[in-house]
């Protein structure tokens, strides 16, 4: 559980982040979204110390971090970036064993880890390990920076926009990725990017940041719902908001019983892509089927736009 | 005396290496000055006594009846293939074996004109003898050049060369050329100032790595003395090594005066010290900028990430900031030797010795090839130098980016 006080950083007279609190649940995933120049990077780098904080403190599992010197906080926290920032002159095994090397984990310890970490990563250890970073694609590089993140088991993650370089494409497969992992390991991820269809993604929690304040941090339905400042609304948009709302419903969760006369769609299909789909073919309710192919019940028409609105 | 600059193994490979084909307005010129060189220029000069004024003889004068024509034929004949032909080893091959023939035919020619006995006489090389061997030169290296070879194979080509042209040195070949019979007068000398030039280039490099590198750091970590530091040593830059030497002359002379322990490590106002001082503050600017420029280039995004995984701020500098600057810091180091090189020279001006030496005695006594006993080593020297760190630092730039 990461816990953030009153969080404040000033440069001279410019307020960066301004009295910022939240608070991490163990195991979850929080992304802060906002535009560029809103503070969201300071925020982050404040809570491993990479920025000093003017005011305000951050505590990890109730331990306040400053206690602890920051190179050394640093080495128990994973981090990953834009861009991936691997080392050009290390092979990607050497680059994945760059914080267990700083522990002074065993060489046999690092190379499991590093084997176990890439294989997770779908990437062929024995092919990839001994390779440079610019043999790599730009997908494989990121896997690789957040294996790197990941190698010394951190608790916590870091993420400066890790998939703002990639293509639509592999960065929806990495954000795919990231929730796996995460759910794997039960990490405890916080994020930062600009990007609001990623944070409604992946985020449990999102925080919106403008100007150094923390505007709203809540679900990411509660967001669209009920949101506390027009730039929030903003944000999220308007146009698209109940289309936002149900892509954050499944169709297991949302399904009544009885058996629908259209398509047969997975339980953990979003409610948009139902709705998509129902649009598509003319039809007016669905079957919703269990990953083994068993039924779950039926999704209508009717059923699906209640789920658009507020409650 | 040739037949026209026609090509004649254009069409035999004609599509092998299209990149080849490149450079054919050079290959032109090439042929004409080497002919005009055959033509115009004399292929050696023949000197009554070392300073006595040459008599230019032509190529076809200077080679005994009917070498002349075909040594020259087969030079056009050499150059046209060097420059034409579609393949790149055939370039090459032609533009070697016409950079030996040249070498060859003077070194026959010296033999030839000596009187017998005489050993006053002295035969050098022409002007036209020099640009056919720089001719032919360019063409090999312009070929060799394009075969890119990889760092280990150019170190090997160095070698290779080497070991060809010291064995024609060793057999003799070139004895009675005037050079060589100035080198055989100084044999004993000849070894001790290649020593001293070495020690003299070496030894400034050395310490200024030491101390140029630590001054790059701390420019590129505390940027305002960058501005300060770098300044200063272009100032130093700019000051002539002639000015430099009476620069630190005074101070030198009176450090030995004060501490004569001083004086008897070497340390006066003339000599190696003062020629070590100035090589070594001449090359303190491009290390410390080469570091700088190495340094500021490293991706912002791997110290970022190296400093948000808990490395400190000397493990990103040793592990990450100066491996990736290596090869700009290796390139300021290559930069400095070859300065030095040629730097170096001077220092004999003020008792520093080294192939400087030979150039200013040769000169004192207008004995050309005296001065050339000393330039010749020089050029060979900070060539082969660059040559060998150019290719450590492809090396080094070849495994990763």
């Amino acid at each position: 559980m990461i816990e953030i006080e009153s969080l404040t950083k000033q440069y001279g007279a410019t307020t960066v982040v301004d009295d910022v609190s939240l608070s991490v649940e163990r195991g979850s995933i929080t992304v802060i979204v906002g535009t560029s120049g809103s503070g969201k990077s300071t925020l982050l780098r404040m809570i491993n110390q990479l920025i000093e904080p003017t005011r305000g403190r951050v505590l990890i599992d109730g331990r306040d971090t400053a206690a602890t010197p920051g190179h050394l906080l640093r080495r128990g926290i994973g981090y990953a970036i834009q861009g991936h920032g691997l080392f050009p002159h290390r092979t990607v095994a050497e680059n994945i064993g760059t914080v267990p090397v700083l522990l002074g984990w065993d060489g046999a310890r690092i190379q499991a880890r590093i084997r176990e970490l890439l294989e997770i990563f779908q990437l062929d250890p024995d092919e990839f390990g001994e390779k440079f970073p610019h043999q790599l694609s730009g997908g494989q590089q990121q896997r690789v920076g957040v294996a790197r993140a990941l190698a010394a088991e951190p608790a916590v993650l870091l993420m400066d926009e890790p998939f703002g370089a990639l293509d639509p494409i592999i960065r929806a497969k990495a954000q795919d990725d990231l929730l796996a992992i995460q759910k794997r390991f039960g990490t405890t991820v916080v994020m930062v990017t600009h990007d609001m269809d990623e944070a409604f993604r992946l985020g449990h929690r999102v925080g919106v940041m403008n100007g150094g304040h923390l505007l709203q941090y809540d679900r990411p339905t509660a967001l669209l719902t009920h949101p506390r400042d027009p730039f929030v609304s903003r944000l999220t948009g308007i146009a698209d908001r109940s289309l936002r709302l149900l892509s954050l419903v499944t169709a297991g969760e949302a399904a009544e019983p009885g058996t629908g006369d259209g398509p047969a769609v997975a339980a953990a299909t979003s409610l948009r892509e139902v709705l998509s789909d129902l649009a598509w073919l003319g039809a007016g309710s669905a079957t919703v089927l269990n990953a083994d192919g068993s039924p779950v019940g039926r999704l209508t028409l009717a059923g699906i736009l209640a789920r658009g609105r507020p409650v | 005396m040739s037949g026209p600059p026609s090509a004649p193994s254009r069409s035999r490979s004609r599509s092998r290496r299209p990149a080849a084909r490149l450079g054919t307005g050079f290959g032109a010129i090439a042929i004409a000055i080497a002919a005009a060189a055959i033509i115009w220029l004399p292929f050696v000069e023949f000197k009554t006594s070392r300073i006595a004024t040459g008599r230019p003889l032509s190529l076809f004068a200077s080679l005994a009846t009917g070498w002349g024509p075909a040594v020259a034929a087969s030079l056009v004949l050499g150059a046209a293939i060097a420059s034409f032909a579609a393949g790149l080893r055939t370039r090459l091959i032609a533009a070697l074996l016409g950079f030996a023939v040249v070498a060859l035919a003077v070194g026959r020619a010296a033999e030839a004109l000596t009187p017998a006995g005489n050993r006053i006489a002295r035969i050098s090389p022409g002007a036209g003898c020099w640009v056919l061997l720089l001719a032919f030169g360019l063409m090999a290296t312009n070929a060799l050049s394009r075969f890119r070879l990889r760092p280990a194979r150019r170190v090997l080509a160095l070698l290779a060369t080497a070991a060809v042209v010291y064995a024609a040195f060793a057999a003799g070949l070139f004895d009675q050329l005037s050079v060589m019979r100035e080198y055989t007068v100084n044999a004993g000398g000849f070894a001790r100032e290649a020593r001293r030039h070495l020690l003299l280039a070496a030894g400034s490099i050395a310490p200024a790595v030491l101390v140029g590198v630590p001054i790059g750091v701390l420019c590129h970590l505390i940027p305002p003395v960058r501005a300060a530091v770098l300044q200063t040593l272009n100032l130093i830059q700019t000051i002539p090594s002639i000015a430099l030497f009476g620069i630190l002359m005074v101070p030198l002379g009176a450090l030995a005066t004060a501490h004569p322990w001083l004086g008897e490590l070497g340390v006066r106002g003339i000599g190696a010290a003062p020629a070590l001082i100035a090589l070594f503050l001449y090359a303190l600017l491009p290390v410390a900028t080469s570091t700088v420029v190495g340094l500021g280039r490293v991706s912002a995004a791997a110290i970022d990430a190296a400093r948000g995984m808990g490395l400190t701020h000397g493990q990103v500098l040793r592990a990450i900031e100066l491996p990736l600057a290596l090869p700009s810091i290796l390139t300021g180091i290559r930069i400095v030797l070859v300065q030095n090189i040629g730097l170096a020279t001077i220092a004999a001006l003020i008792g520093g010795g080294g192939f400087g030496t030979f150039v200013f005695q040769g000169i004192g006594q207008t004995a050309i090839d005296l001065v050339l006993l000393g330039a010749i080593p020089i050029v060979v020297l900070g060539f082969s130098c660059a040559v060998l760190l150019d290719a450590l630092v492809d090396l080094l730039q070849g495994t990763p980016p």
